[in-house]
């Protein structure tokens, strides 16, 4: 009994879980043995967890209306960003009128990229519903393409705030800093305490939770369900007098949006909008979070987003110093390690998808 | 002098998975005879077919009893190769073609007449070139055979579909060593015209001395090419007749059978009640169940039932009512038009649907059994919801209510309303289905296939389910079936779909002979 209950587990659990699982309690034991600063990395993986969440949130409708997950979420990211700088471009064209505090900015950020994100969502869910069957795909292309193009919008957008401009040239820079404007860590130091040596980033944590809340929210509701059913099985949707293509849209939009509020809250925290480059391969991260925490291509829940948050960026933080303490020699070793394991988990659930039923 | 047989099938018998499809079946086919085997779909025609060519389903399922003797000789065939390389032939339903390649390509395919190049010489023989002019005078000698006046060289895929039948058939007797050739169905795709070229090309087979085994339910062929026919029902042979001492009817008695054990029912009329759907040159274009062009009534509180051959369209009819195929035709529930091609339409119309596709279609298998019954009329009703200006939440407690009552009342066996619908028995699940369509309050039910995949138990169980649903809420109930037993003991009238087409309409306790001949397309005895 007691062994087929635990064989039902490990198959419940899924290997690759498994293996990320004592790979990430491995540099736990290691990090404790290695006599390393405990409190310091509690702090910067809860800070990471913060920071991520709401991007990896973003994963969630998408899975669940059948678009399986967003790799084209920089859409969203790049909506974001835009609302962010439109934000910074305000609060210098209107100064002397208004000031603004950082949460006003911070806010105005999230508002401004908001029309920007369901446009772009409503218009990438009509794309999406084109190609059905190889919607993984169009969207790893959707991402790029679109941060190939906004790399021009950078350069051509007529923003004239000096701080994010270029000091010689025109355009934008590759990061703007939020310090000067009082946005920087707006969400880490809300109600921010510590517990010992341990800083916990309440306002950081909270926006996840909430954000979480409302789309645990938003599953049951009447379009919630509709979505579930459509991503779950589109021909008995049908039947049910369900809008299939409706619902995709509305599921891929709703991941664009939280792209691009997610970005806002990874921005804050890092202190810097990131432009060009930046967020090409922002998706990845967010995907491999998600299947790591237990999702498949198909199916994900909230527990999936939270589990995955502190699996994958709790390895993060801790294999960096793991590794540097045995040898400097290995200074990229975190980073290696990251990759291998960010990859390496999208390959895998990717070749799961035609097993099953 | 004893007769001398090509196949002989002695005592076949067959069990997948403890059920036996197949009972002590005796075959024996001449050389040169047309052999017409009937029966109705899931009688244990292909089956037999599988067996004779040593298709692994039959291997794999732990093999078949009884002996086969090919000119005599007793054969274990394993493999569908082995059945070739025995002179073993066959003409299939679904054309087994290469489209881009031409018709004498397809017909030599695996079987090139190939001639040594300089470079077979030095690489050995698989670098052999084709002699194309060998084998264009093959496939054109087996395509004169045939009267058949097409090129050799023309891509298969630009062919009409009876084309396509005739090029599988020229590949077959292309074969020098053919004995014997086995036609699946091969009119079910075809026009009149080209059926009748079909049957001519058979003759002409046969009279070359190969034998010829012909499956079909097409009753007047049969009659027409065969020398014998046997007729096998539920995994039984019924009987071999010579064609001189039969004819269509009894053929058609013999294939249906009197399978229905009681008529439990005494006979109703709705004759003074309204029609409450009425059916107008429905087309219905879904693959492999077309409907052309069917008009019917229905009156309020009767079982009306559909019925047919697999692929003749009797699918399709709730298909397209409900929206689910592109339909066009005039569909009209109460006198008002239903606006076709849109199932939200079709269930505000007060329709509701158990689909035949029970585990594609008819359930959301991750999802738990409350969510299953209770997600259509959240979304066409706004059932099961609170509501908050723009937004909604599931009610948790009126859903979990419900499932309870439904789980009761249908006397669905489950560990409780939050049970994960794929864990639970065929006829649970269809139990659960059943209670879909009733959260919306249907006026009009239509099920298809209730019964399949369901065992013997459980069957009768949802049956009587549909029957209580009648009598006691006056509901509608319009049920497609293949299994014409069930259609009769519980329906008041029976529409047989034959062709995309209604071929007529009966009365449940009529003969077998006229259901039969329905079915296989003939006109019946009285006309309908």
């Amino acid at each position: 009994m007691l062994r087929k209950a635990l064989a039902n587990f490990l198959r419940d659990f899924g290997p690759a879980r498994l293996i990320i699982f004592a790979f990430f309690l491995f540099l736990c034991i290691a990090a404790v043995l290695l006599r390393l600063d405990l409190a310091e990395l509690l702090t910067s993986s809860l800070v990471r967890i913060g920071m991520w969440g709401v991007l990896i949130l973003s994963m969630l409708p998408a899975i669940v209306a059948g678009i399986g997950p967003n790799f084209g979420v920089s859409l969203g990211i790049l909506c974001g960003l835009l609302g962010g700088l439109i934000s910074l471009e305000a609060a210098y064209r209107l100064e002397g009128t208004f000031t603004f505090s950082g949460g006003d900015l911070f806010f105005a950020a999230v508002l401004f990229s908001l029309p920007f994100a369901v446009l772009a969502g409503m218009g990438y869910g009509w794309l999406l519903n084109r190609v059905k069957g190889s919607e993984m795909m169009i969207a790893t292309y959707v991402g790029f393409s679109m941060v190939s193009i906004m790399k021009l919008a950078w350069l051509f957008l007529p923003f004239t705030n000096p701080e994010m401009a270029w000091p010689i040239g025109r355009g934008v820079r590759v990061q703007v800093s939020l310090a000067n404007r009082g946005i920087a860590h707006i969400l880490n130091n809300f109600l921010s305490f510590k517990i010992g040596e341990v800083v916990i980033p309440t306002g950081l944590l909270l926006f996840f939770a909430i954000c979480s809340f409302l789309m645990w929210l938003f599953m049951r509701s009447k379009t919630g369900i509709a979505m579930r059913a459509a991503g779950d099985n589109p021909r008995f949707a049908t039947a049910a007098g369900i809008n299939v293509n409706r619902s995709r849209i509305i599921g891929t939009t709703l991941s664009t949006v939280l792209g691009a509020v997610g970005i806002l809250v990874y921005a804050q925290s890092y202190g810097f909008i990131q432009l060009y480059e930046g967020p090409m391969f922002m998706p990845f991260v967010a995907v491999a979070a998600i299947l790591i925490g237990g999702a498949s291509v198909k199916k994900a829940t909230i527990a999936h987003v939270i589990i995955g948050a502190v699996l994958f960026l709790g390895i993060q933080v801790v294999a960096v110093p793991v590794a540097n303490a045995f040898t400097s020699d290995w200074a990229s070793m975190g980073e290696i390690s990251r990759k291998i394991i960010q990859n390496g988990v999208i390959l895998y659930a990717l070749t799961q998808t035609g097993s099953g039923e | 002098m004893p007769e001398k047989y090509v196949l002989e099938m002695k005592d076949i018998s067959k069990e997948y998975y403890g059920t036996r499809v197949l009972k002590n079946i005796n075959l024996a086919v001449k050389a040169g005879e047309i052999h017409g085997l009937v029966g109705e779909n899931g009688a244990g025609k292909s089956t037999l077919m599988n067996i004779l060519f040593g298709m692994n389903v039959i291997h794999a399922t732990g093999g078949y009893e009884g002996s086969l003797f090919i000119e005599g000789e007793a054969v274990d065939i394993r493999t569908p190769q082995q059945a070739m390389e025995l002179g073993i032939g066959m003409v299939h339903q679904e054309f087994m073609l290469i489209p881009n390649f031409t018709l004498t390509e397809n017909i030599k395919l695996n079987r090139e007449i190939l001639k040594p190049n300089p470079v077979s010489k030095i690489f050995g023989k698989n670098m052999r070139s084709l002699n194309r002019k060998a084998m264009n005078a093959d496939a054109r000698k087996a395509l004169d055979m045939l009267n058949i006046s097409i090129e050799e060289y023309v891509k298969v895929s630009g062919l009409p579909v009876g084309y396509k039948q005739f090029a599988e058939i020229a590949r077959e007797i292309d074969k020098d060593d053919l004995k014997l050739l086995v036609f699946d169905e091969p009119t079910a795709v075809l026009t009149e015209t080209e059926a009748n070229l079909l049957l001519e090309a058979i003759k002409s087979i046969a009279d070359r001395g190969i034998a010829v085994l012909f499956i079909t339910h097409r009753l007047h062929e049969v009659m027409e090419i065969c020398d014998r026919i046997t007729v096998i029902r539920d995994g039984v042979l019924i009987k071999t007749k010579n064609r001189q001492e039969t004819n269509v009817y009894e053929l058609a008695e013999l294939m249906v059978g009197r399978k229905v054990e009681k008529m439990s029912r005494k006979k109703r009329s709705h004759a003074e009640r309204e029609i409450i759907l009425k059916v107008k040159d429905l087309f219905v274009d879904m693959p492999g169940e077309t409907v052309n062009g069917v008009s019917f009534e229905v009156r309020k509180g009767e079982i009306f039932g559909i019925g047919g051959l697999a692929g003749q369209g009797k699918i399709g009819i709730a298909n397209g009512i409900m929206g689910l195929y592109p339909a066009r035709g005039e569909v009209l529930i109460r006198g008002e038009k239903l606006p076709l091609n849109d199932p939200q339409k079709s269930i505000a119309h007060k329709l509701a649907y158990v689909s035949e596709d029970r585990r594609g279609v008819g359930l959301l298998l991750d999802e738990s059994l409350e969510m299953n019954i209770v997600i259509t009329a959240i979304q066409n009703q706004n059932k099961f919801l609170h509501r908050f200006g723009p937004f909604s939440l599931l009610n948790k407690k009126a859903v979990r209510k419900y499932a309870r009552q439904m789980i009761k009342d249908l006397d669905i066996r489950c560990t409780g309303p939050a049970q994960i619908v794929r864990r639970l028995s065929g006829g649970n699940q269809q139990k659960v289905c059943i209670a879909r369509a009733l959260s919306l309050n249907p006026e009009i039910l239509f099920v298809s296939e209730p019964t399949r995949g369901i065992d013997v138990g459980a069957k009768s169980l949802v049956l009587e389910t549909l029957l209580k649903l009648n009598e006691e809420l006056d509901m509608t109930i319009i049920m497609t079936s293949s299994e014409l037993a069930e259609l009769r003991s519980i329906c008041d009238r029976i529409a047989i779909i034959t062709g995309g087409r209604l071929a007529g309409i009966l009365q449940p306790d009529d003969s077998d002979v006229d259901f039969g001949l329905l079915m296989s397309g003939q006109k019946s005895r009285k006309g309908a």
